[in-house]
């Protein structure tokens, strides 16, 4: 219920933030909205002994128009996001997900950055992000850097973040087909996602399908080689290794995947 | 911070949950704790005018801003605010422990969105637990208070 | 116009509202100034033996006061032997819990044996500290084999309770049923499965022990009943013990008494002069508080082709967690209740009540009742299915008569009013329920991927079963002209000090607001049973009644000596609260004179009420659920109900018990349900994976009305607390296969989540 003890910093700009992480090492994390992090705390299954509150760096929370792509900062909240005209006229599967994260409070406190590099395979943004071929920037002890969304989610709770390095932005090319869906199959709608299928067009990426979100790329070739969307949902599963819990087994999620994928696939269509 | 328009002033461990400063150190006690994985919604409060569950907000984050609880919601003569007032004539509480979450929730829910669907209403509280009621008189509660339109 | 019948909004509301209750939690009380915290450590085995603990570490933490184990346990009495000769273990009279060989600890002594038994109490200063202490208490477990599936249970390879030999607890086995005259027979093993009660707040208790006194702030349904177990426990005179029980956040029949923990509560404080103050969180809640059902369910039931059942046969397995605290009680109630509202002249019924390395069971919105219902409602769909008869008119052709009433089931119950065909006719008429099944018959037709289903339920349940418990009241009638009420009633939501102060004003003419009503306090009101079974209205409210109407008796005495008229001539007119004088309306002494002209302590009654039997309330609901068959989801779309429980004092209170019980109905048939891996540990374990229903999966709810008064209580009253979910259950779950039913799905076990709506699909599709 209650966190282990841990030391608690205040960073009050980019610099500052990275500097405090410098010097916590393995010890430190950073602080945004708290709602990936301090539920773990809480039940102590994350101990760190120092947490560096970023959560005042208003400057990384802006959602804006750039060469062509939409910059959204790393801690910008899922309400804002979602409640963004820009997100909903060029992003509308990105507004749409972001609504549909955890409850109203947990989307008032909850940031995108926070969500991705939480990296849960269970979450629905990373898989959004990974189908908008999303980049992520970063910076870190060695400067700045930009990672693609594909190079970004490495494993179950693991990121391609070093050690000391802050997600600072978030940035979405428009995407060339405006088609989408969003397919979010819970038990109750609070819950996590059993499976999900992220659809932007002729791109599909998963929720819940294995350690990382994962494109469905065997659909997506499929449909580059002409495939009709129901033949090539059929393909869903390939590729993949879902989890089994109390749930779902195997099976079950191997056709979720299909049956979710060909519903996203039919209603990006009605969109596009 | 500021609590329901007073300042709350505490050195207080680094560790401490919002909801146990608003219950121990401001003697605000209200507001309850249900659950501990962020799910139940009881502990929810306002921060800066937007719900939150102040289970998962550190009191130093909410530090500087301002927090609005439930006892904070009647005006200064101690009349009930139309949502307060709603839950009664609708009898959308039994037990009470879910009620100042609820409440607060429904405040930020109404101040987002104040004509709110049934369905809108129902997904706008899927944070929020009650074991009593059914929900079906909260529903009707939160209808009426954005019906009233004096939110 | 008495008040007695209309709608009037709650008089608890405003604080609760604008304050906030006061829960253990918030008790700021002078008593418990600097009382320490309360951590308990538990075990993370489902079955081992303890072979040490060490509690150096933790003793060095910040904060800490104390460390208690087993052995700290030195100054209350052992636990009492069974009384020879008294009645068997399980049968309707013997003592809860069982005791004897099935004894259970405060702490752990040399075992566990769930996940979640408390094995030591560290007290500190605060509660963080507690965390972060018992954290540091290690103990050494040797894990033994653990029992999870009932079958392991009955093959006894591994014994619980190695002195008892077996891990049967209770039998009470059936006899042979008459099946032979049956065109039809239809049997099917179900499960009812284990469930958690999940009240808002979850149990907590404070103590202080001073000057040989014991004082008790519990989380509880009866604080008198806790005030007797725990001067029981400690060998203590009742007396000694003041138990009060503060706003409850809810019980659902989980804070019926008091248990182990609160008890060890109690305890500490006495045995360690320092006030406490124990709060338990979620996790522990979901794991320490006993949990709901559970039970196994051989069903049975033949008959005619045309739809007439001339059988029934129930066989109940009860699993009943590592301690029966229960003894048979539960699935007694089941066996009582298993014919359910209909006229079967064949029924025989019988259970046997395991334990298993799991949270010990108890009572949970209707204990025993809605099991019952679930599996005649279940059976009565499969007969349905197999004569290919619509399930409702099936319904209509087994249910008892009007005209029958009073009623006695050949299981032993003696239904006092109903009109169980109304209900259903009702039920059927108010849910559109033809336009229903055209609706089915469409979607069908096209082969929509969305698939309609209609669940039917027609049930009766029994309320203050412990009728001749009775209930306490007092009333006082002060010298100014207010009223007091000391309720033996328990009120955790129920709405009680808004009805009670109804039943004054409409006896007495004292407005509601001029009218106290206190509760739960042991040195105010030392004599009561407590709210459970759906008892309140009933014993509780009648009691008050009753001693209002002696209040009245009192003051038409006084009156008349103080007007110099004879009682005969004398009136009491309610509308103004005023005695006179008949014909002469001016002249009348109000209460507050008359209550003075009593003396000093103003007009008392005190009356403890019985009634000679339990009252049995009952109705039908009508569930309609969508399905998406390619997927397994369900959507609950519309719920009807007609739920009959007399003559109802207020509408709103009523309503809210049946949409409650409703909600807690419908989410056992749809989402929630506590697991175990094999290895006896919970998965189920926080409210992130343990599927409590939110607002999102209910629809708002069709209440009708009906009201068939009993004549067992001068008010006419019966228990609504509990019905709303004994009929939801299987009408919900009913509905789910009533969807798939044409793709040859017979049964879903609950809950019917998803994937096992899905499979069962599969399953008849594969089979075909």
């Amino acid at each position: 219920m209650i966190p282990a003890p841990f030391t608690y910093q205040r960073a009050g700009s980019v610099d500052e933030a990275l500097s405090l992480a410098a010097e916590g090492g393995d010890d430190a994390k950073f602080l945004a909205g708290g709602h990936s992090l301090l539920p773990l705390m809480k039940l102590r299954l994350a101990v760190p002994e120092v947490l560096i509150d970023i959560g005042r760096l208003s400057e990384l929370s802006y959602v804006r128009e750039e060469n062509g792509h939409i910059a959204v900062g790393a801690l910008t909240t899922h309400h804002d996001v979602a409640s963004s005209g820009l997100v909903g006229s060029e992003l509308p599967l990105l507004a749409h997900a972001a609504g549909q994260v955890g409850d109203p409070q947990i989307r008032h406190r909850g940031t995108l950055g926070g969500s991705l590099v939480h990296s849960d395979p269970a979450g629905d943004l990373p898989a959004v992000i990974l189908v908008l071929d999303a980049t992520l920037v970063a910076r870190g002890p060695a400067g700045r850097r930009e990672i693609p969304a594909g190079e970004f989610f490495e494993g179950l709770f693991e990121t391609a973040l070093e050690p000391g390095e802050l997600l600072t932005e978030i940035r979405i090319p428009r995407p060339a087909q405006a088609g989408w869906s969003f397919q979010k199959f819970t038990k109750r709608a609070i819950d996590w996602a059993i499976v999900g299928a992220a659809v932007q067009g002729d791109q599909v990426a998963l929720v819940h399908m294995g350690s990382t979100p994962l494109r469905a790329s065997a659909v997506e070739q499929a449909l580059a080689g002409g495939a009709a969307p129901a033949d090539a949902a059929a393909h869903a599963a390939e590729g993949t290794s879902p989890p089994e819990d109390i749930n779902a087994d195997r099976e079950y999620r191997e056709h979720l995947a299909r049956v979710l994928v060909a519903r996203g696939l039919a209603e990006a269509r009605s969109r596009a | 911070m500021t609590v329901n328009g007073r300042t709350v002033d505490a050195d207080v461990p680094d560790r401490t949950l919002l909801v146990h400063f608003l219950r121990e150190v401001a003697g605000l006690t209200a507001t309850n704790v249900g659950c501990d994985t962020t799910s139940c919604g009881a502990c929810t409060v306002l921060l800066d005018g937007q719900s939150v569950k102040s289970c998962t907000v550190l009191a130093a984050q909410a530090d500087g801003h301002q927090v609005t609880t439930v006892e904070g919601l009647a005006n200064g003569d101690g009349e009930m605010h139309p949502v307060q007032r709603a839950f009664h004539l609708e009898h959308g509480l039994q037990c009470g422990f879910c009620t100042p979450g609820m409440v607060m929730a429904t405040v930020s829910l109404l101040a987002e969105n104040p004509r709110p669907t049934e369905e809108e209403v129902r997904t706008g509280l899927e944070g929020n637990l009650c074991r009593c009621t059914g929900y079906h008189n909260i529903v009707r509660a939160v209808l009426a208070a954005a019906e009233g339109g004096d939110i | 116009m008495s008040i007695l019948g209309t709608r009037v909004v709650r008089i608890e509301d405003p604080r609760l509202l604008t304050a906030g209750g006061t829960y253990v939690d918030d008790l700021r009380v002078p008593q418990l100034t600097g009382a320490a915290r309360v951590t308990f450590v538990r075990s993370h085995h489902g079955h081992a033996l303890i072979t040490g603990v060490d509690a150096s570490a933790a003793l060095a933490a910040p904060g800490v006061v104390a460390v208690l184990t087993y052995r700290d346990i030195d100054d209350i009495p052992p636990p009492p032997p069974l009384p020879e000769g008294g009645p068997p273990p399980g049968s309707e009279a013997a003592p809860l819990p069982m005791g004897g060989v099935w004894q259970e600890p405060l702490l752990a002594v040399d075992r566990v044996r769930f996940v979640g038994e408390p094995v030591a109490m560290v007290l500190t200063d605060d509660s963080y500290q507690g965390e972060d202490a018992a954290e540091l208490v290690s103990v050494d477990y040797e894990p033994l084999p653990a029992i999870v599936d009932l079958a392991d249970a009955l093959a006894g390879q591994t014994l619980l309770f190695p002195d008892a030999g077996s891990n049967v607890a209770v039998a009470h086995p059936a006899g042979d049923t008459a099946f032979e005259g049956c065109d039809v027979v239809v049997s099917r093993d179900i499960v009812n499965q284990r469930v958690a009660p999940v009240p808002m707040e979850g149990r907590a208790a404070a103590a202080m022990w001073t000057g040989g006194k014991l004082t008790v702030w519990v989380s509880t349904q009866n604080a008198q009943i806790s005030r007797f177990i725990m001067a029981g426990a400690f060998g203590l005179d009742p007396d000694a013990i003041r138990v009060v029980a503060p706003d409850v956040g809810g019980g659902f029949g989980a804070k019926v008494g008091i248990d182990r923990d609160a008890i060890l509560v109690a305890w500490a404080a006495r045995h360690t002069g320092r006030a406490l103050r124990w709060v338990e969180t979620r996790s522990e809640n979901l794991v320490g508080m006993t949990h709901g059902r559970d039970q196994q369910h051989h069903i049975k039931i033949g008959g005619t082709r045309d739809g007439r059942v001339l059988a029934y046969r129930l066989d109940v397995l009860q699993d009943t967690g590592a301690y029966p605290r229960m003894s048979g009680f539960l699935p007694t109630l089941t066996n009582l209740m298993a014919v359910g509202p209909y006229d079967i002249a064949h029924v025989e019924v019988g259970y046997r009540v395991v334990v298993t390395n799991k949270t010990p069971i108890a009572a949970y919105r209707g204990a025993g009742r809605p099991e019952a219902t679930a599996a005649i409602e279940r059976a009565m769909d499969l007969f349905a299915a197999e004569i290919g008869m619509d399930p409702a008119e099936v319904r209509r052709k087994n249910l008892v008569p009007a005209d029958r009433f009073p009623y006695q089931t050949p299981c032993g119950a003696h239904y006092d009013s109903g009109d169980y065909i109304g209900a259903l006719d009702k039920v059927l008429a108010g849910s559109g329920y033809s336009g229903l099944r055209a609706e089915q018959a469409r979607r069908r037709e096209r082969g929509d991927a969305l698939q309609l289903g209609i669940g039917v339920a027609s049930y009766v349940e029994i309320t203050a079963a412990d009728a001749d418990n009775g209930e306490t009241a007092r009333v006082v009638v002060n010298g100014d002209g207010t009223a007091t009420v000391y309720t033996g009633s328990s009120p955790h939501g129920q709405g009680h000090y808004t009805a009670w102060s109804m039943l004054v004003q409409s006896d007495l003419g004292i407005p509601m607001d001029k009218v106290t009503v206190l509760h739960g306090d042991t040195d105010e009101i030392p004599l009561a049973t407590g709210t459970y079974a759906s008892r309140s209205l009933q014993l509780g409210g009648m009691a008050v009644h009753k001693a209002d109407l002696e209040v009245k008796e009192q003051a038409r005495r006084l009156a008349a000596d103080m007007m110099e008229a004879s009682e005969a001539d004398l009136e009491l007119d309610i509308d103004r609260g005023l005695w006179h004088v008949r014909g002469d309306p001016e002249a009348g002494k109000t209460w507050a004179e008359v209550a003075s002209h009593a003396g000093s302590d103003g007009l008392v009654a005190a009356v403890h009420f019985t009634e000679a039997q339990p009252t049995f309330p009952f109705g039908s609901h009508v569930a309609v659920a969508e399905v998406d068959t390619e997927t397994g989801k369900v959507t609950l779309l519309r719920h009807v109900t007609v739920d009959d429980a007399g003559i109802v004092v207020n509408p709103v209170l009523t309503e809210g018990q049946r949409h409650g019980g409703i909600a807690q109905g419908a989410a056992q048939a749809l989402l929630e349900e506590m697991v175990y891996d094999a290895d006896a540990n919970p998965l189920t374990g926080t409210l992130a994976d343990y599927a409590a229903i939110t607002a999102t999966e209910l629809p708002s709810f069709e209440l009708l009305v009906s009201e068939t008064p009993t004549p067992v209580n001068p008010l006419g009253v019966k228990g609504i607390g509990e019905a709303g979910t004994i009929g939801a259950t299987p009408a919900v779950q009913n509905a789910v296969i009533d969807a798939v039913s044409h793709l040859g799905v017979r049964h879903i076990d609950m809950p019917t989540t998803p994937v096992r709506v899905w499979a069962a699909i599969r399953e008849a599709r594969n089979s075909q």
